[in-house]
């Protein structure tokens, strides 16, 4: 048996990387069935890290002053030892990139190109809320068109004038998605051409709805009612780019770049249990079928499950380090539930899971990695066995009421409660405000109205005037916030 | 299928632009930070980084979130003894935020501060800036004069290690083409005699082709023979040096250490020279620092005496004021050199040594110095010497004088008395 060992060393090398590449490159598409991009995995050091870091992994960014706060915050806490830099970056590119830090043992190394450069990689190939809105293969093209437009633009209008309005779009990242609409591909190329055009289209545009409107004697009480969009927009950047009456055509090529950035973050932050869940658990399968192939040591093997049980390691909700479910605990614990569920499915899981018990996991697992996203993964396959392991339990809180009460918890008449308050919670719909453009005074001082839906009385927080300004300084009339409560009565919450 | 790049030895400050935006962005709220820290500073601490915190609701970047209230939903793991229904009391601070305030901050800081490490570099370059010494002049002198040396185009002669490539294998070029272009010239005509001349049917084998064959030969041997790379290609770049005005100054440092200056006034006279020292030292090549310190006597030390060692005694100030004199009239002439003095001192002096005092500045060493500043340290009243240099200010424009009260205020009166003059 221990002729077949790749190594015994710790210390990794080019050679050795390479080996266990290879080798869990043919486990995971052969065996597995995995489906990836090519990988590209780049070696850096703790210092190249702590820069990656800072421009969120992007291995191309445009510069900010955020960046450098980033990069100043991350630095700064990394040599007091306070926190350990994340043993990998990987990007949703094709090729797929993932950083390896050098500092990391093999067994280390093994594991996050296990993680990243087959887990992560599949899940970026696969999953559709990846296809649906990020262009892998031409993210990187976009990000050297973006650093570039903007670097020019400094150049021509100022550092400061940039970086203002930088600020203001980046406040407003998370509202530059359309939910609905399957975006355009990106393309390097094409963005140059049709930037220009559409410099000097939508500018004539723009012009066109502002033009002067005949006097106000036309004006009937019908035509100052019509609202104006007529459908709210949820796309408060896209919004902008498009109507803002004042910003020059290069303004609007910048709020493009950050929305089109958003974009691409947005499949992200709907599917971090899924993603890191479907990455762990297929680092934990890929390694132990090393094993038993008899390929590496038991010494390797501790090593990896140290870091392993690390990472999906579940403190419960009173503990003093306790700060909210472990995305990759759940994930991970729901990816080898659904293969029991396959494999040796009980009776409890019949009766919840009639469609795959019994079924094949390959493909169970590979369906759930496709078509899914956080929130209705959780509505769909949380069974009753994960809600008692991990002893969860729903609180009601409400500020009106003295106590907090106790919804449901692990047991027969909570479980369908607790699953759908668990999966409510990963629902980016009620985890952001709603905040939709409401209103556009075309005929009269051009102010910009936007409304918050709030969900269960639900405030917004202090943040308030501050992106009232920012929205401002894009719109450049006033703007107004309005928040809708659940019997629909509006009140005015902010102008500037 | 995988690709393996180790991206080590690439460049690691990708970050350096974004670093330096967020210094420039918040310059201000550094500089106060900086200004603060000087106060509280030992004096043997002055020359290095510094730990500075910036309020966090300055450079928090804002997006639309959820405040505290209405009704939450949370879901935790660990139960141990809840029941379904069970009523708890609120967690105090209304810590059970839950989901949504997953937003404690990340940077694992406190809220109120953002605290980060400037470099010496960054710190020395916030604390002395827009600060110089004042009515600078550059003195072209012969004998000290600075030589640089500058590219001068190019030259026929030269040293090997100055060979210039590209020129000399361009000159090569151009000679290989113009030597070879009457001889291709003739290769040309004497082709299309030969092309010609089989055209009209004349046989390969007549003897005129066969002189013509040849005659092509031999231009193509010579033309082969031109030599790739010639001496007389060579070209070199050529260097000549120019003569660099420069500027040279002497800062006399005189401070008071007599009796009457207790340890806590010492102690600040030390940092303002401290930080006059490191000023010089930071923005100023070629500068001399003289010490002289004084009680009834006045003595030239060197920096470890001036700053560290102790001294007790009366006071007489002229006698420091002489010695900046003799020390000026030996070693710094003005024509040459430009000269500065700080003056440090509790405002005690000998009775009648005050006037005495003002009439070597007005008549003697005023006229020799670029800038003199005074500071001194005192809570109380005015003595005779300030009055003096009262007169003294009156009488010459590039006399400065500034009070300290306490440590706070040598920061701020270091920058009043160096601040860059707008012209």
């Amino acid at each position: 048996m221990s002729t077949r060992l790749i190594t015994d060393s710790s210390e990794w090398s080019f050679p050795l990387l390479e080996r266990f590449d290879r080798e869990l490159g043919r486990l995971a598409h052969e065996v597995y069935g995995l489906d990836t991009y090519a990988n590209q995995i780049e070696v850096i050091s703790s210092e190249q890290m702590i820069d990656a870091y800072s421009s969120v992994g992007l291995p191309i960014y445009y510069h900010h002053w955020s960046f450098g706060k980033q990069f100043v915050a991350t630095e700064q806490t990394y040599r007091r030892g306070q926190m350990g830099l994340a043993y990998e970056i990987v990007i949703n590119s094709d090729p797929c990139i993932a950083y390896l830090m050098e500092e990391n043992s093999l067994p280390m190394q093994a594991l996050v190109i296990a993680h990243a450069c087959y887990g992560h990689n599949s899940f970026f190939k696969g999953n559709y809320l990846f296809r649906t809105w990020t262009s892998a293969d031409a993210i990187i093209d976009y990000l050297v068109f973006a650093r570039k437009y903007i670097a020019q633009c400094e150049e021509r209008y100022g550092h400061d004038e940039v970086e203002l309005l930088l600020d203001s779009c980046h406040a407003l990242m998370n509202h530059g998605v359309d939910r609905y609409k399957r975006p355009s591909p990106l393309s390097m190329a094409e963005e140059q051409r049709r930037q220009r055009e559409r410099a000097d289209y939508i500018q004539s545009q723009i012009n066109d709805l502002w033009r002067t409107l005949p006097p106000a004697a036309e004006h009937d009480a019908s035509q100052s009612e019509a609202r104006w969009p007529e459908e709210p927009q949820e796309n408060i950047l896209y919004f902008i780019e498009k109507n803002a009456p004042l910003l020059e055509p290069w303004q609007r090529e910048i709020v493009r770049i950050v929305r089109r950035i958003g974009q691409y973050f947005y499949p992200q932050r709907q599917t971090q249990v899924m993603n890191e869940g479907w990455a762990t658990y297929w680092h934990y399968t890929l390694m132990n079928h090393l094993y038993d192939d008899g390929l590496v040591s038991d010494g390797f093997m501790i090593e990896f499950l140290q870091s392993h049980t690390g990472v999906v390691f579940q403190p419960p909700f009173d503990a003093p380090y306790y700060s909210g479910i472990n995305p990759y605990a759940l994930g991970f614990a729901m990816m080898r539930d659904i293969r029991r569920i396959c494999e040796s499915p009980t009776d409890e899981d019949r009766y919840w899971f009639p469609d795959i018990a019994g079924g094949d996991w390959i493909k169970v697992l590979d369906f759930a990695m496709r078509n899914f996203k956080d929130e209705s993964f959780i509505a769909q396959f949380l069974s009753p066995n994960l809600m008692r392991e991990f002893r969860l339990f729903a609180i009601t809180d409400d500020d009106l009421e003295e106590h907090l009460e106790v919804k449901a918890i692990h047991e027969e008449s909570g479980y369908r409660a607790l699953r759908q308050a668990l999966a409510e919670q990963y629902n980016l719909g009620t985890r952001e405000p709603n905040i939709q453009v409401y209103n556009v005074d075309r005929r009269g001082d051009r102010s910009l109205t936007l409304r918050h839906f709030a969900h269960q009385r639900r405030p917004l927080g202090d943040s308030v005037p501050e992106m009232l300004r920012h929205i401002r300084r894009l719109w450049g009339f006033t703007v107004r916030l309005e928040t809708v409560d659940d019997r629909g009565r509006v009140e005015l919450i902010g102008e500037v | 299928m995988s690709h393996f790049i180790d991206r080590r030895l690439n460049g690691k400050n990708k970050s350096a632009v974004n670093r330096q935006r967020f210094l420039k962005r918040y310059k201000t709220q550094l500089k106060r930070a900086v200004a603060d820290a000087v106060d509280k500073r030992s004096i043997t601490d002055m020359d290095s980084g510094e730990k500075v915190g910036i309020p966090s609701r300055d450079i928090s970047e804002p997006v639309f979130h959820h405040g505290k209230g209405g009704v939450r939903d949370m879901v935790h793991p660990g139960n141990k003894q809840f029941e379904s229904g069970d009523r708890i009391r609120r967690p105090e601070g209304g810590q059970g935020g839950g989901s949504g305030q997953g937003r404690a901050s990340k940077d694992g800081q406190g809220e109120d501060e953002f605290v980060f490490e400037l470099s010496r570099e960054e710190f020395m370059d916030l604390l002395f800036q827009d600060l110089e010494l004042p009515n600078l002049v550059r003195n072209q002198l012969i004998g000290t004069t600075e030589f640089k040396t500058v590219r001068a185009g190019y030259s026929t002669q030269g040293a090997p290690t100055n060979i210039d490539v590209v020129r000399s294998l361009k000159g090569a070029v151009a000679r290989r083409t113009a030597l070879g272009a009457p001889s291709r010239a003739r290769i040309r005509e004497l082709e299309e005699e030969v092309a010609r001349l089989l055209a009209d049917g004349i046989p390969e084998t007549d003897p005129h082709i066969g002189e013509l064959r040849a005659e092509i030969d031999r231009l193509k041997t010579r033309i082969a023979a031109l030599p790739f790379i010639d001496t007389f290609d060579l070209r070199y770049q050529s260097f000549v040096k120019l003569p660099e005005p420069t500027s040279q100054a002497v800062m006399l440092c005189i401070m008071d250490v007599s009796g009457s200056m207790d340890q806590e006034r010492k102690n600040l006279a030390k940092r303002f020279f401290i930080l006059l020292y490191l000023f010089l030292k930071r923005n100023y090549d070629r500068i001399e620092v003289v010490f002289i310190r004084h009680h009834t006597i006045a003595q030239e030390v060197d920096e470890e005496d001036f700053f560290y060692s102790r001294e007790t005694g009366g006071t007489v100030v002229s006698s420091a004021l002489n010695l900046a004199y003799e020390v000026v009239k030996e070693r710094y002439d003005p024509s040459v050199w430009n000269i500065y003095t700080a003056q440090a001192s509790d405002g005690d002096n000998w009775d009648s040594d005050s006037s005495l005092c003002r009439d070597l500045l007005i008549e003697k060493l005023m006229p020799l110095m670029r800038y003199y500043a005074y500071v001194e340290i005192t809570p109380r009243q005015h003595q005779s010497l300030w009055y003096a240099y009262e007169e003294v200010m009156a009488a010459h424009p590039h006399f400065a004088m500034q009070e300290i009260g306490g440590a706070e205020d040598i920061y701020p009166v270091f920058r009043e008395l160096f601040k860059r003059q707008t012209a």
